[in-house]
């Protein structure tokens, strides 16, 4: 019978899960619905982009430099192996664009800025803050939630590019600077393996699909979170390890769509 | 202790002046709440239970923690729904689906939350400003005034420039009161406005409650249990207790009163209905002695 | 922090991103040499297509002229139907031929185009008749194993006849 029981358990905590993504899902319509109307008060939104993307400006660019230089060295061990150590910028280039960009920056936002939209609304709910909003005939989504989700999705894409820019910079300064690989063939290298559309274009794409998972996750998980100190620790933890799975989820996914060989 | 601070309060406060008051009719009161009942799940917080509040009047909620005082000022303002019964604001129904319905009936309501529950990115003259920017056309000069005139009349129009985290309890939960009467409300809701006050900062609060109501002619709810302070400025008062009313009446009726479980309440006696043990085997047994 | 600040810093964010959007499109990606003038299509038939794919250039002395649009099966002639566009500043004549390349040893496929010596020069919608398919690797290990065991017993009466 202890089959019977496990199996029960594990079909209850299932459909937990199955209902809590229907829960999920129809909040994300809900906050679909109300964007028009929060896109009347844009200074809310501006806002929310100075305080979920600018902040993150130099975190993003701290790790994007980093990232580059290991990349160049890395890749540099690699291929001199193999006598192509011109194409390192290639190499660099292509992994940024591609995955390490869209990301490792929805990653990092996904730690900085995403708890901090989880806290700061967890905490308005344990402030009442929300509730006050509600008896005062506003509605908490319109002018809280929001702005928050457009600001993400919006702020997503820039931080990646900067990430993926400043990586290749870093690479150019170990590779071309530092090993002493052939500045015009680093570059031209680069320029015939990368296709505008379908690395850069599609990393953009991946990093605004990115920008709308981590971003609902954090401002979800914050609305729904118990209205404590210990619940809204509690639930800026499962922000990050949410925002993370998804992330990592649906980087399979639209990888496996957009870099599939016909 | 107690009593001599609650003596020197009264001092300060105008004493409710009406001796009789019957219970408003189901028509006349501005809020009616007619067999109402409420719970989450498993969990029934509110069986049953019908209170009127007549215009014009200072009503008082009391009862111990977690009888659903609190439920009840969230099922007037829609917040949450009743399982069984109606709510009624000015003959209107509060628990409709219509949205927009329900938005103009809360336009015409003010709370104050137990702390205060201020915008904290916002400073004390934004707070207060707030309800006049989001539900009206007026220009930002006319709003400054009735800003500062709103500030002025709850003595903080000096903190206006100040920042949320820059005031003290006592001085938020009278930022968040101007709030509440920014628009000039019917009814005024109240929740635990005395909750952890100094003997000062008591008797402001509940002085200005009195007054505000007074002067503009609204309704006051207060859920409450500070007996004492309440009976001062109340008019009417209800007495709840595990999910129903026990007992309503004036506040001369209720210290009058000879049920066991109102003179718990009102004198603060330690044993009475209200049990002071937890229930638990006697303390002979648990020490293992035997008489 | 006025409104005013905000705003600023956040349109140099909003800047910011955009420059390194448009850095690695130029810098990094091929937007550069991408052109969207204007092109015009070329038809051919081959026996054997390869690894060709739709969006591979068209390529002559090495020089991108063009990409392959559409590669489809010609059920009449049992061939490989390839439409090409061809950029409209380049014109070939009437006579040139096409061979399938591969760029590298084991790299992509692509098309070369071989100008021919005619006065007249291919116009739009027209097909390319002289085409030589992919080297297909298969094919190539075949050829060979055929011909060494060719070679084989031909040695022998030689031999013998001595």
């Amino acid at each position: 019978m202890i089959a019977a029981d496990v199996s029960a358990a594990v079909g209850r905590r299932v459909l937990t899960w199955v209902a809590l993504l229907g829960h999920a899902t129809i909040f994300f319509a809900d906050l679909l619905r109300r964007i028009p109307e929060s896109l009347r008060r844009f200074g809310l939104t501006v806002t929310q982009v100075h305080a979920i993307g600018n902040r993150s400006v130099v975190i993003i660019a701290a790790s994007g430099a980093t990232v580059g230089l290991v990349l160049a060295l890395q890749g540099y061990i690699t291929l001199s192996r193999y006598g192509s150590s011109e194409q390192l910028g290639l190499l660099v280039a292509l992994a940024l664009l591609r995955e390490l960009g869209p990301v490792l920056t929805a990653l990092l936002f996904a730690g900085r800025a995403g708890t901090s939209l989880t806290a700061e609304i967890g905490l308005m709910k344990a402030g009442e803050q929300l509730a006050a909003m509600e008896m005062m005939a506003i509605d908490p989504r319109v002018r809280v939630l929001v702005p928050r989700l457009i600001a993400g999705v919006i702020s997503m894409p820039l931080l990646a590019a900067i990430f993926s820019a400043v990586g290749v910079l870093a690479s150019y300064f170990i590779g071309v600077g530092l090993i002493g690989i052939d500045s015009g063939s680093f570059w031209s290298a680069m320029q015939n393996g990368v296709d505008v559309f379908k690395d850069l274009g599609n990393g953009v794409i991946k990093s605004i699909v990115f920008g709308i998972a981590s971003t609902f996750v954090a401002v979800y998980i914050g609305y729904e979170s118990q209205a404590t100190p210990e619940g809204v620790a509690l639930a800026t933890t499962r922000t990050v390890v949410v925002s993370s799975l998804s992330v990592l989820l649906l980087d399979f996914i639209l990888t496996a769509l957009m870099f599939s060989t016909r | 202790m107690r009593q001599s601070a609650d003596r020197d309060a009264r001092e300060e406060i105008s004493l409710a002046p009406t001796p009789e008051l019957k219970p408003a009719s189901e028509e006349t009161a501005l809020v009616s709440i007619q067999g109402v009942t409420f719970g989450y799940d498993a969990r029934v917080i509110l069986s049953d239970v019908s209170l009127q509040f007549p215009r014009g009047k200072v009503v008082a909620i009391m009862g111990n923690s977690g009888c659903g005082k609190t439920t009840l000022l969230r099922l007037i303002g829609g917040v949450v729904t009743p399982q069984s019964g109606r709510i009624l604001f000015s003959g209107l129904p509060v628990d409709t689906g219509d949205r927009t319905a329900l938005f103009n009936l809360r336009r015409r309501m003010g709370m104050l939350f137990q702390f205060g529950a201020l915008f904290t990115d916002l400073t004390v003259f934004e707070n207060v400003a707030f309800p006049l920017r989001e539900h009206t056309d007026l220009p930002e000069s006319m709003i400054r005034d009735i800003v500062l005139m709103k500030l002025d009349a709850v003595g903080l129009r000096g903190a206006a420039p100040l920042r949320i985290g820059e005031i003290s309890g006592g001085m938020a939960r009278r930022v968040a009161l101007a709030r509440a009467v920014a628009l000039d409300p019917e009814i005024i809701m109240y929740d635990e406005p005395f909750a952890g006050l100094d003997p000062i900062s008591l008797a402001v609060t509940a002085n200005l409650i009195r007054k505000l109501n007074d002067a503009t002619g609204a309704t006051s709810l207060m859920v409450s249990h500070e007996v004492h302070v309440c009976f001062e400025i109340c008019d009417y008062a209800y007495l709840l207790s595990g999910g129903r009313v026990v007992v309503h009446g004036t506040p001369r009726e209720l210290q009058a009163s000879e049920d066991p479980e109102v003179r718990q309440f009102i004198r603060g006696e330690m044993d009475g209905p209200v049990r002071f043990h937890y229930p638990a085997p006697p303390i002979g047994q648990e020490l293992g002695i035997h008489a | 922090m006025t409104k005013r600040q905000t705003e600023t810093l956040v349109g140099a964010f909003v800047l910011l991103g955009i420059l390194a959007i448009v850095f690695l499109a130029l810098k990094a990606a091929n937007l550069v040499s991408f052109s969207f003038d204007a092109t015009y299509p070329l038809q051919a038939r081959f026996d054997n297509v390869g690894g060709l794919k739709t969006n591979a250039p068209v390529k002559s002395a090495g020089v991108t002229v063009g990409r392959i649009a559409s590669i489809t099966f010609d059920n009449k002639s049992f061939r490989g139907l390839v439409t090409m566009n061809i950029d409209r500043h380049y014109e070939f004549p009437a006579d040139s031929s096409l061979k399938i390349l591969t760029a590298g040893i084991l790299g992509d496929n692509y098309v070369g185009i071989d100008p021919g010596g005619d006065e007249k020069n291919l116009q739009p919608g027209d097909t390319i008749t002289l085409t030589q398919s992919a080297v297909v690797l298969e094919d190539l290990i075949g050829k060979l194993l055929y011909s060494k065991a060719a070679e084989a017993p031909a040695a022998k009466p030689g031999a013998d006849a001595k």
